[in-house]
């Protein structure tokens, strides 16, 4: 570090303060998963608990607003990456005044705020429906359909960006290529431009699933009554919350890690493999170390690290401890009751004026669901 | 062994009103290594795509084997084409890239491979099947891109500039190779070259062209020798171009009013000449000499000269025309003729009178 200059303190200082602010909320919110207070908070710590993870998954809402999510994304990305790619084949082969036309058009539902998006794929469909004389049980009323209408419109405009970017990377003489070596234009097309574009289908495919996934905007218009995981966490979250969404962040952020650590070691393999260093890698020259970097042996080992740490959670039993808990805020209660008691008594001895009772006190003493946080002075300790 | 020969039948070739193709005719006899020389741009690529099926004449016919091939695709034809900058699939490996056309002939793997062995056995490359195309060096990716082209067992090969990514000596080598593996083949190979000297070592017949026009159809030494145009003269090897009127012609000999004074060469290909003609004398730089020739002698300044190792070239100056002389290094002395005038002298036999007409590069 250049401790002549000092900037090194002021560098890590820096660094510190901003991994702070990108992980501190997500650190804290995982600690508040395993906290048995009804309400998400640190402190004052209660008891270590699993069981926001069950009540979580006991959330029929949320749980069929995932089932929905999931079938709507994987629709989404089914129908979107085979568009995206017609598209960007079409504008790859057209005239550049065409191309420019065709270009604008193709990307303006991304430009439309998905709201609009949304409301117009109500009317339209619904206008739709209506003209073809069906009935209000047909599909185009049907808040799947509509969510999955709605989406593909812009995220296969997403999928096509991507393999334009790609296609501007090919080069159209191999395609010349192949159909001079006795290959029909089919055959070019699928040994040829599609192993090419492999890459580009792979991220296409997981772009329009996120984006299908997460979508909000539109999608809380286009499913009607219905529920997506989006739609239905953003009602949760109004209604009030508690640790069961931090359980929910938990997972994800576990199931994130660990495509992003697979990702890692295969972006790493990958890069050894091509610049053909194998031989010379300490850990690519080994075929014991070679085995376990592999992306697939590091995606089984963290499943399985998930697996257990999820088994342990589930073994684990927290009712002694809420116990414990429980019995020491009915004490406090107690204690609490016993002094008010003492205090009335103490009032009555002295005959003082009523006035001087304060008219709060009774009112702590109710037994709370948040423990009397939410009092002013609730959490000063030994009162 | 195939013997399809190729008729172009006055094909011209149109993109809008731009002609690339103009009036192409001739006739490439089977089995022959028949290059088209011309400068960049002047329509070699159009007119080889359009033998191979990539696109259509305007005008004309292009017939193979006595077949009109009009409508034809290129996966069709009888035609395997190397492209300028090869076209190999880079996420193939080597053998892949060969086997390929068998692959889309629905051959099996295991034929494949072995038809794409042999084949890296004949281009002097075994064992690299394996390697992805990235791995070869250029002289090697040529080879292989030769190789793919003849899996598919083709009658006609045709070559795009396929040599001029390589640097020289590469490329010298690589002469030699593809004059010898056509020979060892037996195609008819169809080769575009901006590089006479490429055309003119490997050639059967060259075709010079330009601005879309084919000037002359002939072997490299009449090319040379006996161009038809001052174009072909001019493009073709270093020359001294000395514009002039005719004044006369007896027979085969004509004499020439140049800023020189009265000068004489033979009339190309037998022509008659009229008096007052405009008209080119073209005479070679190493067919001029020191030493005043009768009838042709001419007066120049000394301007520079180079040492080439196995010669040394004078640059001379008179009367407005740059001038020419190459002195083969015998190991003698220099001539020291530095800053002062020189007199030259060449035979009439050696310098060629050609009708007025564009040059090459002007
Ligand atoms: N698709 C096209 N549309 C319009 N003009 C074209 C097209 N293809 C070629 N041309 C024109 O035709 C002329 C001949 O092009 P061509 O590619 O045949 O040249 P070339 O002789 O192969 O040159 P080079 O040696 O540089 O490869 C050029 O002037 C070019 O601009
Ligand atoms: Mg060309």
């Amino acid at each position: 570090m250049n401790r002549g200059t000092g900037g090194g303190v002021v560098a890590t200082g820096f660094s510190l303060l901003f991994f702070t602010f990108l992980f501190g909320p997500l650190i804290i919110m995982v600690i508040t998963a395993f906290n048995s207070s009804s309400f998400p908070r640190i402190t004052p710590w209660e008891c270590f608990t699993t069981e926001w993870f069950g009540v979580l998954f006991a959330n029929d809402r949320l749980m069929s607003g995932l089932a929905n999510s999931l079938v709507i994304a994987v629709s989404v990305v089914v129908i979107a990456v085979p568009i995206g790619l017609a598209g960007a084949l079409a504008l790859s082969e057209l005239g550049p005044r065409l191309r420019a036309a065709l270009y604008t058009v193709l990307i303006t539902p991304i430009l439309i705020p998905g709201v609009v998006l949304g409301i117009s794929t109500i009317i339209f469909w619904g206008a739709f429906g209506r003209s073809v004389g069906a009935d209000y049980g047909s599909i185009f009323y049907s808040g799947m359909f509509l969510t999955l209408a709605g989406q593909v419109t812009f995220i296969s405009a997403y999928a096509m960006l991507v393999f334009l970017a790609r296609l501007q990377r090919f080069d159209p003489i191999l395609t010349e290529a192949a159909l001079d070596l006795g290959a029909t234009p089919g055959q070019a097309f699928r040994k040829i431009l599609l192993p090419f574009l492999g890459p580009a289908i792979g991220s296409a495919a997981f772009l329009t699933f996120l984006a299908s996934f997460e979508n909000y905007n539109t999608t809380v218009f286009t499913i009607l009554s219905g529920n997506t995981f989006t739609t239905a966490l953003a009602s949760k979250v109004r209604h009030g919350t508690d640790p069961s969404l931090s359980a929910l962040a938990v997972i994800i952020i576990g199931i994130t890690l660990i495509g992003a650590v697979v990702h890692e070691a295969h972006m790493r393999r990958k890069e050894v493999m091509r610049t053909g260093t194998t031989a010379r890698s300490r850990i690519y020259g080994n075929p014991v170390l070679r085995t376990l970097v592999h992306p697939l042996t590091i995606f089984v080992i963290l499943l399985g690290i998930a697996g257990f740490a999820t088994y342990q959670g589930t073994q684990h039993d927290a009712g002694v401890c809420k116990q414990q808990i429980l019995d020491e805020k009915r004490a406090r209660q107690q204690e609490l009751l016993e002094e008010q008691r003492r205090k009335m008594e103490a009032q009555k001895q002295n005959q003082a004026p009523a006035s001087t009772a304060p008219a709060e006190e009774p009112v702590k003493a109710n037994p709370s669901p948040f423990g009397g946080a939410f009092k002013s002075n609730g959490l000063k300790p030994g009162e | 062994m195939a013997t399809k020969d190729i008729v172009l039948d006055h094909v011209s070739i149109r993109f809008g009103a731009y002609t690339a193709v103009d009036n192409a005719h001739l006739v490439i006899k089977g089995g022959e290594f028949f290059s088209f020389l011309g400068p960049s741009g002047c329509g070699k690529t159009t007119l080889l795509r359009c033998i191979s099926g990539f696109s259509d004449p305007s005008e004309g016919r292009v017939l193979i084997g006595g077949q009109d091939m009009r409508g034809i695709g290129p996966n069709k034809r009888p035609t395997a084409l190397i492209f300028q900058n090869l076209a190999l699939f880079p996420l193939m490996s080597v053998a892949d890239n060969i086997a390929f056309p068998l692959e889309v002939r629905g051959i099996g793997r295991k034929e494949r491979r072995k038809r794409a062995d042999e084949l890296l056995d004949m281009i002097a490359l075994p064992g690299v099947g394996d390697k992805k195309v990235h791995e070869l060096s250029g002289g090697q990716r040529q080879r292989v891109a030769i190789a793919r082209a003849l899996a598919v067992e083709p009658d006609i090969l045709l070559l795009d500039e396929p040599l001029s990514a390589l640097d020289l000596k590469l490329r010298h080598h690589m002469r030699t190779e593809l004059r010898a593996i056509q020979q060892r083949v037996g195609l008819t190979f169809i080769y575009i070259t901006h590089d006479q000297g490429e055309a003119l070592t490997m050639s059967d017949r060259v075709a010079v062209m330009n601005a879309g026009v084919i000037e002359q159809v002939d072997p490299p030494e009449t090319i040379y020798n006996r161009p038809k145009t001052s174009f072909v003269a001019s493009f073709v090897g270093e020359t001294n171009a000395i514009e002039g009127k005719v004044a006369q012609q007896t027979e085969a000999l004509v004499s020439v009013e140049t800023p020189f004074g009265r000068l004489q060469g033979r009339a190309a290909g037998g022509r008659q000449y009229k008096a007052g003609e405009d008209c080119i004398l073209f005479i070679r730089p190493e067919q001029l000499s020191l030493e005043g020739g009768t009838p042709n002698t001419l007066t120049a300044n000394w301007v520079k000269e180079e040492f080439e190792g196995n010669s040394r070239q004078l640059f001379l100056e008179a009367n407005g025309v740059q001038l020419r002389l190459t002195r083969v290094n015998l190991g003698g002395t220099p001539d020291n003729l530095s800053g002062g005038t020189v007199s030259l002298g060449f035979t009439p036999e050696q310098a060629i009178v050609l009708p007025h007409g564009a040059l090459a590069g002007a």
